[in-house]
């Protein structure tokens, strides 16, 4: 039932490529419209019997990160393989977890809201309510970042908002207008000069731009750091919003990359659809794996533009050897700076006993406690401070 | 319109356009260089360093003739290195000789020092001008080098094509440049961007076509030595190394072995030469010794070899 696309191509062909463009949507890839009609043009350019060709014109259109070239292969395989019953596709077409949503995380806040505002009366209910709240406490010490609190959001919102975000100014290698800047402005010098018949009046010039520094942070998620994981995320998302060049990856056992979910201005948003993409929340910790997996598959995308890196973990490894010192000589080798936030550190002659610790140590270019919000102002400092090259006395400066 | 006489009429004819070259393309890379002469939209290429991407665009201008237009990105790019600039010192010496000559008249002296001789065209800008020999093949190299804000500035060049310039006016090309983009994925380019290309992810080519690849390219490669250096190269790429080798360094190790004269892979020459394929100190360290002697040993007793 061709409805209102005027295309040459038989119906049946451009009511496929429709289709299949809506189950991709669907699965979560964005196709716009004109990404249709691009491929509704394509269509008659090549030759549709060739399955391969067919294949390629169309993940060439609607494919624009090679993540998702996964997803479409899937998707085409499904649904061209049996395109006459093409009624019930979208239900056969697997979806990656992102593209079934849930319902938006913000409801606890809301339900809080609206109990709050009940008058309660008999003892039962009240009885009952103790029951809900006791149980809402296990819920948030079991650290699943699924919603939190009214409460907890006004006091960490308030504590964050409070914090003068990082802004430690990198000189890049391009110029804008800047009246006091280190080079002639040729160009706009002219144009001025026309103004008063060919006579140059006054020099234009042209500075550096200078824009904050990358931050990539890498957030350990194990057991041992439960107490602190969900305040480094408000943090996080708290710069993320502010910024536009942080990284977030979460670890434990495994390595996740958070960034995008981190990008939802709402809090709560962000952090549930940061633990929905999380499998090993309160796991083990495996620092070397984690830290290779970085280097490996991340490292060089980015790292490149002179990232600072937030390493917040405890350092408490099992399989410390030497993999871990690798790796993590590696992670120094490919940053701008490397700043450990250890946690342990708050307390009072804490010693590097711990063999996992020992080993990354001498690797890191900063050393700094962060466990509550003054420790977490002061590595604000820490960030603001003028970037220049690595500090290498630094291992004292907790 | 676009009466470009030499684009290929089908993805088989683009596939033997390259070939002709010696270009050995996988099949589904001919099918979007050929959509993208058809379309006439930008060729986004992703993939990592080595894999023949920028190789394209050479051979797409030679095959088809046409001059080929490179803008190598490096961060901070920006217009008048990328598009055009004016040349200012001989705007200045114009508006002294006006002025001994007595001239006055601030419009006409507006329009003679923003003239197009003294308008100095950076690659961008000369794609955009018509050839004789039909519209140039524009390579944007590694854009993921530059920064985001000279991507939006391509966000023009690439949907419209065409440059305004304050002084001077639009500038629009007759007919559009063939555009190949290329990015190693150092970092995410932006989705608008991309939306205005056609995308393709370039992998790894094949042991087969690796092996056909070498053959052409090193045509004094004995059929029994290539084929060990594809499959060490192959069996090098499913190891867990930090940078693994792409095709161009194949290549580069085969000449090197051709060149020592080698007759079959041992251990020692391949130690020797290792640093041909691998470009990291650690990865060389990881491959030495055992984990060397397997792979290699697996190379020679390929059972396709």
């Amino acid at each position: 039932m061709p409805n209102g696309v005027e295309t040459p191509t038989t119906g049946l062909i451009a009511d496929n490529v429709i289709g299949f463009a809506r189950a991709l949507r669907v699965a979560g890839l964005p196709i716009g419209p004109d990404a249709v009609i691009d491929a509704l043009n394509a269509m008659q350019l090549i030759n549709i019997g060739n399955r391969a060709d067919l294949f390629t014109t169309l993940e060439s259109i609607f494919v624009k990160r090679h993540e998702h070239a996964l997803i479409f292969a899937q998707a085409f395989d499904l649904f061209f393989r049996r395109a006459e019953g093409a009624d019930n596709m979208l239900d056969s077409v697997p979806l990656p977890p992102e593209a079934k949503k849930p319902p938006p995380p913000a409801s606890r806040r809301v339900q809080e809201a609206f109990a709050q505002s009940k008058n309660v009366e008999s003892h039962e209910i009240e009885e009952k309510n103790i029951q809900l709240s006791v149980s809402d406490r296990e819920v948030l010490q079991s650290r699943d970042f699924a919603q939190m609190s009214a409460e907890e959001v006004a006091e960490v919102t308030r504590a964050i908002a409070q914090m003068k975000l990082p802004q430690a100014e990198l000189r890049t290698r391009r110029f804008a207008p800047d009246a006091r800047g280190e080079r002639l402005d040729l160009r706009r010098t002219l144009r001025g000069s026309l103004r008063t018949g060919g006579e140059i009046v006054k020099f234009q010039r042209l500075g550096r731009i200078d824009k904050p520094a990358p931050i990539v942070a890498l957030l350990d998620i194990s057991g041992s750091m439960t107490d602190y994981t969900r305040l480094f995320l408000q943090f996080l998302h708290a710069i993320t919003d502010a910024r536009k060049r942080v990284s977030v990856f979460l670890f434990g056992t495994r390595l996740t990359n958070v960034t995008r979910a981190l990008r939802a201005r709402d809090p709560d948003e962000a952090l549930a659809a940061c633990s929905s993409s999380v499998e090993d929340w309160a796991g083990g910790t495996r620092i070397a794996t984690s830290l290779h997996n970085f280097n490996n598959l991340w490292g060089r995308r980015v790292l490149s533009q002179g990232a600072i890196v937030l390493l917040i973990s405890d350092g408490l490894e099992r399989e410390a050897d030497s993999r871990l010192e690798f790796e993590m000589d590696r992670l120094h080798r490919s940053c701008r700076r490397l700043i450990w936030l250890n946690p342990l550190l708050r307390f009072e002659g804490f010693e590097a006993k711990a063999q996992g610790i020992k080993m990354m140590l001498p690797h890191v270019d900063e050393f700094r406690p962060v466990h509550n919000l003054n420790s977490m102002e002061s590595l604000i400092a820490a960030l603001s401070s003028p970037l220049t090259n690595r500090r290498l006395d630094s291992r004292s400066a907790a | 319109m676009n009466k470009v006489a030499a684009n290929p009429a089908s993805v088989d004819a683009t596939l033997d356009l390259l070939t002709s070259r010696g270009y050995l393309a996988e099949r589904a890379l001919a099918t979007v260089v050929y959509l993208a002469l058809r379309m006439g939209r930008p060729l986004f290429l992703e993939g990592e360093a080595g894999v023949g991407k920028t190789e394209i665009a050479k051979v797409l201008s030679a095959a088809l003739g046409r001059k080929l237009i490179r803008l190598q990105c490096y961060e901070g790019l920006d217009v008048a290195a990328a598009v055009y600039e004016w040349n200012s010192a001989a705007q200045m010496i114009a508006i002294r000789l006006a002025e001994a000559s007595g001239e006055t008249d601030r419009e006409q002296l507006s329009a003679d020092v923003f003239a197009e001789k003294y308008l100095i065209k950076r690659p961008l800008l000369q794609a955009l001008e018509p050839d004789v020999a039909g519209p140039p093949v524009l390579l944007i190299d590694e854009l993921d080098r530059a920064d985001e804000a000279f991507e939006a500035y391509l966000l023009e060049i690439l949907s419209d094509f065409q440059v305004s310039i304050p002084e001077f006016g639009t500038v629009k090309a007759p007919q559009p440049p063939i555009v190949i983009v290329t990015s190693n994925r150092t970092r995410e380019i932006h989705d608008a961007l991309k939306r205005r290309c056609l995308y393709h992810w370039v992998d790894y080519p094949s042991a087969e076509r690796e092996l056909a690849i070498v053959k052409s390219r090193v045509p004094n490669i004995s059929a029994k030595l290539s084929q060990q250096v594809v499959g060490f190269v192959q069996a090098l790429r499913e190891q867990d190394l930090f940078k693994v080798p792409g095709v161009a360094e194949t290549i580069d190790w085969a000449t090197a072995l051709t060149e020592l004269d080698a007759r079959s892979l041992t251990p020692q020459v391949v130690g020797d030469t290792l640093g041909a394929l691998l470009k990291y100190q650690d990865d060389i360290g990881r491959m030495q010794g055992d984990a060397l002697d397997k792979v290699i040993k697996e190379a020679v007793s390929d059972p396709s070899a």
